[in-house]
């Protein structure tokens, strides 16, 4: 149990104790020490501490320790009670976008901005003097003070929220604006608010104690600790405790607050919460080291990536062997969580701790990547096209320093001489005007341009081996074919390998010479591209294109579908992963887990029907 | 059901013309494809049916008067992801019962929930259950069942398949044609997936730079294009034509 875990973590721990106490002395304090905190004891006036009077006497010659004691409640419910018209103001203020229709919400979020601006005390003080002075004015001043700090960030949570389909679709459905701000967004913003409300209102206890202390908050006969303060402040150089008495208390239940609003950020996992630094307490499974293929660029045995989670290890990727010729295009296709990503990632050496990388031998142009520096050596006969060009560049910098950077570091040659070549690869990849270009931030290019880019930077050296995974998921048919066709244009010209990762089976016939299937974490079935559609012996492989509609496809029948879900990667099962969901399995598939044998991963292939 | 139509909508933003001049038609019970590049203004279309994107000019008619843009809509709408178009604090069953046109007492909102679950093919045991614990292709069809849920008379579904793998995207497929088939629904399928819009739609309109080029039976539009973007279009499809590099 999360909450669990939190409590017994020593800020939960220490905050809810603390939170507790304070709460206590609040709720039990003028019932149990009321009497004695009120005592007039004439013979006794600002006596100093004794075994009877802890922290001594106040100058009526009531005990001061019972009075910190009673102050509790009004101290703590004049905090509570300023935050809680602090977020509520803020919630109405940062919801009046979506109240109030567009104009006159951007009129609020301007006033509130300007607010923002202004410090916090003077707001306090201004308030103060408005609402007049005593333990009301004082309340509502903290409270309006801390309103725009609250609008703010309401505003930017319910911002968040609304941009979401779930509050369309709402509005389509015609649930009102306020139903939908009290079903929809406020659940959904409720933690960090929460969480800044418990913070708040330690600070806002410091600013009661302010307020009184400078005697504009609580009036006598009533008193707080700002109050118990002030008074004990004449005394200071006599008797320090009348005055640094009230003063812990205000810093215990300021840290009870603060801690607490800690504990809650890790219980809701806004903060760095207790499962993150998970690591793998598994020992290593000791793998054989085992000589690279020769004659390949790439070259993988045992292949095994495992993920720490929270239920359990994650074993993304388990064991996967192949090898990629000189010049040759391998294409890698499965579902999401088959584990294709990942074994490209580690392919590239890509995977940092706590993620654990187990191989018999990953060799990548000659470099072994599992020794240490391997990555380094590798240097530039690595070409690598991510899925997201936009995440792939850095946005801050122009695209052609991006790319004259890994001619510099790999090649060590001049600046001038990189941005040349830089511009040059620009060309190659077909980027029209490359010297204007080159000049160009990331976002000023469009989704095709960006991965052409991401190609050139590949380019920058004299590649081996491209690895591009989903390099056209995100862009559309038209500029696909023309990224897919500089690709295959790239390894005409310079005969480097392709390893092309993709969910889409049809982009991967188109360009590949061999397909591997990945399932649950392995490889399925590998077998010429051309064969993908007609001659696949797997199940899996035969329903992974049955499943995908194309130009051809019978419209009189529905789609072939694969039924029940992908295995779960904590829990794999013992056989055949595909088993659960497969037509022809029996007991012997579901017990033992078929190896890869001439091409294929299952126990009935030959009974596939071709 | 009904018939949606667009006559000359305009939608602009800003300088920025998103939709110029489009008309169109979704006919009683047929289900057109809206097909086009990212950015052509498929999805504008569909939200401006909504409510969700300001006209600038032309109308939108359901059986020849002004669709409401507020309250409840009779044409409802289904999103690209379903990661975010389920409130992660609700239950499915409640999801559902905030689409439903009218307040029922506990039972009758009950046999609804599972009616509206049985109709996309989900167990009624999953309605409650929250959107974590279900996958993407169920959410989608939680997703499919919210939109029926408000008794639509037409349903535009906006990509509604792109975020799946595909052997979900399969059953996706398959239910949006049961469902045409069973209940007769009015639909604007948008794809950028030709094969999909193939598979699913009667009628075919190809959306080009705000405007529509192409509009016919998607058998002709597809098999014997006459717009010079429609050929580019399924040119650009992997294994139409061989690409022209390859070694």
């Amino acid at each position: 149990m999360r909450a669990a875990r939190v409590l017994l973590r020593p800020v939960g721990f220490a905050g809810f104790g603390l939170l507790t106490l304070v709460l206590l002395a609040a709720a039990f304090g003028p019932v149990l020490w009321g009497g004695r905190a009120a005592a007039v004891d004439t013979g006794n006036l600002l006596a100093g501490p004794s075994a009877e009077h802890w922290i001594g006497t106040d100058n009526l010659g009531r005990d001061l320790f019972a009075r910190v004691l009673v102050a509790a409640r009004l101290s703590i419910l004049l905090a509570v009670a300023a935050t809680a018209i602090s977020l509520l103001l803020g919630i109405l203020l940062g919801a009046a976008p979506m109240l109030l229709g567009r104009r006159l919400g951007r009129l609020v979020t301007s006033a509130v901005n300007v607010l923002v601006a202004f410090p916090g005390l003077l707001l306090v003080l201004f308030f103060a003097v408005v609402f007049g002075v005593g333990a009301r004015g004082a309340v509502l001043a903290v409270g309006v003070a801390g309103a725009p700090a609250f609008a703010r960030l309401c505003h930017t949570l319910m911002a968040a929220v609304s941009e979401r389909d779930y509050i369309a679709v709402a509005r389509i459905a015609g649930v009102s604006r306020i139903r939908v701000l009290l079903r929809h967004v406020l659940p959904n913003v409720a933690e960090p608010l929460v969480v800044n409300a418990t913070m708040a209102a330690g600070g806002v206890l410091l600013t009661f104690a302010g307020l009184s202390f400078l005697g504009l908050g609580v009036q006598a006969p009533s008193y707080d600790w700002g109050k118990l303060m002030q008074d004990g402040l004449n005394g200071i150089y006599v008797h320090p405790l009348a005055a640094l008495g009230p003063g812990i208390a205000v810093v215990l239940a300021g840290l009870a607050f603060n801690l607490t609003g800690e504990a809650f950020a890790a219980m809701f996992g806004l903060g760095d919460s207790p499962g993150r630094s998970r690591s793998l307490e598994e020992p290593r499974e000791p793998v054989a080291a085992t000589p690279a293929v020769p004659g390949t660029v790439l070259s993988v045995e045992g292949l095994r990536v495992t993920i720490p989670g929270p239920a359990g290890p994650i074993r993304a990727v388990r064991g996967v062997t192949f090898s990629v010729s000189d010049g040759e295009a391998v294409g890698v296709v499965g579902e999401s969580g088959s584990g294709k990503s990942l074994t490209a990632l580690a392919l590239a050496g890509l995977i940092e701790p706590p993620v654990r990388v187990e191989a018999g031998h990953l060799v990548v142009a000659g470099e072994d990547l599992m020794a240490a520096g391997a990555h380094r050596r590798l240097g530039t006969s690595l070409a690598i096209v991510f899925q997201d060009p936009m995440t792939s560049f850095n946005p801050a910098h122009r695209v052609g320093p991006q790319l004259a950077e890994v001619s510099r570091f790999h090649q060590r040659i001049g600046r001038r001489a990189a941005l040349a070549r830089a511009v040059d690869r620009l060309r190659a990849v077909r980027i029209r005007e490359p010297e204007r270009r080159a000049r160009q931030y990331p976002f000023e290019f469009s989704g095709g341009m960006r991965q052409r880019a991401m190609i050139g930077m590949g380019l920058m050296g004299d590649p081996r081996l491209i690895i591009a995974d989903e390099p056209t998921t995100a862009l559309d048919v038209t500029v696909q074919r023309q990224v897919l066709e500089l690709l295959a244009e790239v390894r005409r010209d310079t005969g480097a390998a392709l390893l092309l990762i993709s969910h889409d089976v049809s982009v991967v016939t188109d360009v590949c010479d061999r397909v591997l299937v990945m399932y649950a974490g392995r490889v399925v079935e590998e077998l010429p591209a051309k064969d993908l559609r007609t001659l696949a012996r797997h199940p899996y492989t035969r329903a992974l294109v049955a499943a995908v509609p194309d130009m051809d496809t019978d419209l009189s029948r529905p789609l072939a579908v694969i039924p029940g879900l992908p295995a779960d990667p904590v829990h794999v099962p013992a056989g055949c992963a595909f088993a659960p969901r497969c037509p022809l399995a029996d007991d012997h598939c579901r017990a033992v887990a078929p190896a890869l044998v001439a091409g294929v991963a299952c126990h009935k292939a030959t009974e596939v029907p071709v | 059901m009904s018939t949606l139509s667009f006559h000359d909508v305009r939608v602009r933003y800003g300088s920025h013309t998103v939709l110029d001049d489009v008309s169109l038609e979704v006919a009683d019970g047929q289900t057109v494809g809206l097909v086009g590049e990212s950015g052509c203004g498929k999805s504008t279309l569909a939200r401006a049916a909504v409510g969700l994107a300001p006209l600038t000019g032309g109308q939108i008619l359901l059986d020849g008067r002004p669709v409401p843009n507020r309250g409840r809509r009779p044409v409802q709408m289904v999103f690209q992801d379903p990661y975010s178009s389920l409130d992660p604090r609700m239950t499915v069953g409640e999801s559902l019962a905030e689409a439903m046109p009218e307040r029922l007492g506990r039972t009758a909102r009950q046999a609804e929930i599972a009616r509206l679950l049985a109709l996309v093919h989900l167990d009624a045991a999953r309605a409650a259950d929250l959107p974590v614990r279900l996958s993407g292709g169920q959410r989608q069809r939680v997703a499919l069942a919210r939109a029926l849920a408000a008794r639509p008379q037409v349903i535009l579904a906006d990509e509604i398949t792109s975020a799946l793998d595909v052997s979900v995207q399969g059953a996706v497929l398959n239910l949006i044609r049961d469902m045409r088939r069973d209940l007769g629904l009015s639909m604007l399928f948008i794809s950028h997936n030709l094969a999909v819009v193939r598979y699913v739609a009667d009628q075919v309109a190809v959306l080009h730079n705000g405007q529509i080029v192409e509009f016919g039976p998607t058998a002709q539009v597809l098999g014997a294009p006459r717009h010079d973007y429609t050929r580019h279009l399924l040119a650009a499809l992997p294994g139409a034509v061989p690409l022209k590099e390859q070694m």
